[in-house]
């Protein structure tokens, strides 16, 4: 996966995020901006982006806007805070919001397999697309391809998008990305589907007997004997079906990942990179800033979530350590020297996770950034969501600690 | 006695941001004794394990990491490491099953080996989880490889892990005759042995060891060896319960604190005793969530073991300390 990156053509986008000047990151000037479509969470797994996704779209819709929230976490986590039972491919309304200020929140998981099938479907004469549907490299494909949920999140987001605007159902989207293997699957995705569509291999598949020159046809025989050697040549002849089934509808699909992808990249998207306050998840996190700017994506900020909750007295941990060691020497004092250790525990966590944040804001001083503590329990329902958008917005003012 | 002394293969797995890959690293620290030769692998392309060690990058080539932590008496065991990738894998199965001659270039030049590490499914997890397999029982064709005592994978997430061995599944469908054919069903037969462990990393927290559960149901019905659940960063545990429940009522004795925090040599503000009080409620409320899921963990029926959160992050000195945690707990 690494070649992709040495591969890929620099793109000529909109104006770099660096133009503007880094603070910290107001969610609610985001949300409120009545500009902003499309809100992207993305980052490394576990690090509560779905959560953040969800408490986004909430907020902005008992704000006025009319949202839809997008995931793709196979876990069904979003479902379960959002109190719905399950959700299927078509956004469905959430219901127990303040729609007082005249907005809405539908909410929809993306079923990847289902999404793949509804491209096809649309792409495909109905007998093309049954001969695709049953053959078992699409069936792979289209179910455990790495790429392919992101290939898929993306494809539905133009899709709902232009349905959207269409419709003027909804007038802003959060999309929740897949916890990807790593960053760059969520952007590589659609030019690694389509490369392999063009790919040399591909192009000899569904068509070796045009091949330009004696060398290559030979060249070809050479191959397919060694894949039949290796493989069998049920294999061989199942995906030869498969390229040669599919290649009718990849015209679209290379048109549409093109679409989506110029629409990540207009003035109405906004990224958001989500992060924990842990070295992996910072370094994951730098690294997609350093992409979307690559891409010319427009990125918003970066949201920490996660953060130990600063401690209450200033002693420093030096001091409450030396203290703990003078208790236990003389025997006495266990409740104290628990709480001092508790003490000395908190300091030396939100110290190092200070200097992760801070190591990140002098890499990326363009990058404006929202902290959020850690809740002491899980989020399950809409006050839940509702507790982590107010500790978003309200993190968003000036208390970061970052240095320009 | 360790608790696993059969086993040859052990998977590390578990929800992202567990610390999965410092488990694996800790484990195979505490493997590591007794002249015992290691290798700990992974296969996802993050180079956590050169970060862990502080090392450089690694290549798709077995390297002596360090040595590993000792036992009682002093007997120390080499680690080595090893970073798969698909391409290196597939190119190497190639040379060592084919003599392909022209047509190997031929693959490459056509585009096959990209082909078949990138979109060919399943084909990316049955190179990586063959290398795997391949350290475990060396291939007499691999000519002076190290034969390891054991093989610690840093392996794939708790949601791709069933997937990722269960290799006969995912190439089956495909390959139904053949030589990929034979040798996947060889590799079930390991993954499926009492020879592999499935080792799941979670935290005290719902969602992580929701998860564990899921997974473990998942490994079971696809027939692969679940080991044991790891349940990493707990919070310390200074205080008693009596003190704890005291704190979340908020009935802790303010005078008792005072005069300790005397005796401790610290000199006593109001500020200090309201925020020692305040943090130590804190930490009571998290600690019954915890406890709630240590609960929930102990009603399932599968050896656990615990590390403390470091508060101070994992370098390689606190990678030994987990390893010797691992170590006492009969966990290697």
């Amino acid at each position: 996966m690494a070649r992709s990156t040495t591969q890929r053509q620099t793109r000529v986008g909109p104006a770099s995020p660096d133009a503007r000047r880094a603070g910290s990151l107001d969610v609610d000037a985001l949300i409120a901006d009545r500009r902003t479509g499309i809100i992207v969470c993305c980052g490394s797994g576990g690090v509560g982006k779905t959560t953040t996704s969800a408490a986004l779209a909430l907020r902005a819709a008992e704000q006025g806007r009319k949202v839809v929230v997008l995931t793709i976490d196979p876990a069904r986590r979003l479902a379960q805070s959002m109190g719905i039972e399950a959700l299927d491919n078509t956004p469905r309304p959430v219901t127990g919001l303040d729609e007082a200020a005249g907005g809405h929140l539908d909410a929809m998981m993306l079923d990847m397999k289902r999404t793949f099938d509804e491209v096809v479907e649309s792409q495909a004469s109905p007998e093309k697309a049954q001969q695709i549907l049953a053959n078992p490299f699409y069936i792979a494909l289209s179910s455990s391809f790495a790429g392919t949920q992101e290939y898929m999140a993306m494809e539905k987001l133009g899709q709902i998008h232009r349905d959207a605007q269409a419709a003027g159902t909804y007038d802003l989207i959060v999309v929740d990305t897949p916890p990807s293997r790593s960053a760059l699957d969520f952007l590589d995705a659609p030019e690694r589907l389509s490369s392999f569509l063009d790919g040399r291999f591909v192009r000899l598949l569904l068509a070796p007997a045009r091949g330009p020159a004696k060398l290559m046809t030979a060249g070809f025989s050479l191959i397919t004997n060694a894949l039949t050697k290796i493989l069998g040549a049920q294999f061989l002849k199942d995906l030869q079906t498969f390229v040669s089934a599919l290649d009718t509808v990849f015209g679209g699909f290379r048109q549409r990942a093109q679409k989506t992808y110029s629409l990540l990249q207009a003035d109405g998207t906004a990224f958001l990179v989500v992060a924990a306050p842990e070295p992996d998840a910072l370094r994951e996190a730098a690294y997609f800033v350093e992409r979307l700017s690559e891409d010319g994506m427009p990125l918003a900020g970066l949201i920490v979530n996660r953060a130990s909750p600063a401690p209450d007295s200033p002693l420093p941990a030096e001091d409450a350590l030396a203290g703990v060691g003078k208790l236990r020497r003389d025997g006495n004092g266990t409740l104290a020297a628990g709480l001092l250790r508790l003490h000395a525990d908190q300091v030396q966590l939100v110290e190092r996770e200070r200097a992760l944040r801070e190591r990140f804001a002098t890499a990326h001083p363009q990058v404006p950034t929202v902290v959020v503590p850690a809740l002491a329990g899980d989020v399950h329902d809409l006050d839940g969501l509702r507790r982590i958008g107010e500790l978003l917005a309200a993190s968003g003012g000036s208390s970061t600690d970052r240095s320009d | 006695m360790s608790d696993w002394s059969k086993v040859r293969l052990h998977v590390v797995t578990g929800k992202g941001g567990t610390g999965k890959s410092t488990v694996a690293s800790a484990l195979a620290l505490a493997l590591a004794h007794q002249g015992k030769n290691v290798l700990v692998c992974e296969v996802e392309g993050r180079q956590g394990l050169a970060r862990m060690f502080d090392v450089d990058p690694l290549p798709y080539q077995e390297r002596r990491l360090t040595t590993g932590l000792p036992d009682e008496d002093g007997g120390r065991g080499i680690v080595h490491a090893l970073h798969i990738d698909a391409e290196s894998a597939l190119l190497e199965y190639l040379s060592m099953y084919y003599r392909l001659g022209r047509a190997g270039k031929a693959l490459d030049r056509f585009g096959v080996i990209e082909f078949a590490t990138t979109i060919a499914p399943g084909v990316r997890d049955v190179l990586l989880s063959g290398k795997v397999y391949e350290a475990v029982e060396r291939n007499s064709r691999n000519k002076g490889a190290i034969r390891y005592d054991a093989v610690v994978l840093d392996a794939p997430p708790t949601g791709r892990i069933t997937n990722f061995l269960n290799v006969g599944g995912e190439v089956g469908g495909l390959a139904k005759v053949g030589p990929i054919k034979t040798q996947s069903d060889t590799m079930m037969k390991l993954f499926q042995s009492p020879r592999t462990a499935v080792h799941l990393v979670t935290l005290l927290e719902e969602m992580p060891v929701q998860e564990t559960i899921d997974g473990i149901a998942e490994l079971e019905r696809a027939g692969l060896p679940v080991g044991g659940i790891v349940v990493n960063m707990v919070r310390p545990r200074d205080l008693s319960d009596d003190d704890l429940a005291a704190a979340r009522a908020g009935t802790l004795d303010r005078s008792r604190i005072e005069a300790e925090v005397k005796a401790a040599g610290i000199e006593v503000t109001d500020a200090l005793l309201d925020g020692l009080l305040h943090e130590a409620r804190e930490h009571a409320e998290r600690r019954a969530l915890e406890d709630a899921q240590r609960a929930v963990i102990a009603g399932i029926d599968v050896p656990t073991y615990e590390l403390p959160r470091m508060a101070g992050g994992v370098d390689l000195g606190a990678l030994y300390e987990l390893a010797g945690l691992l170590r006492e707990q009969g966990m290697a």
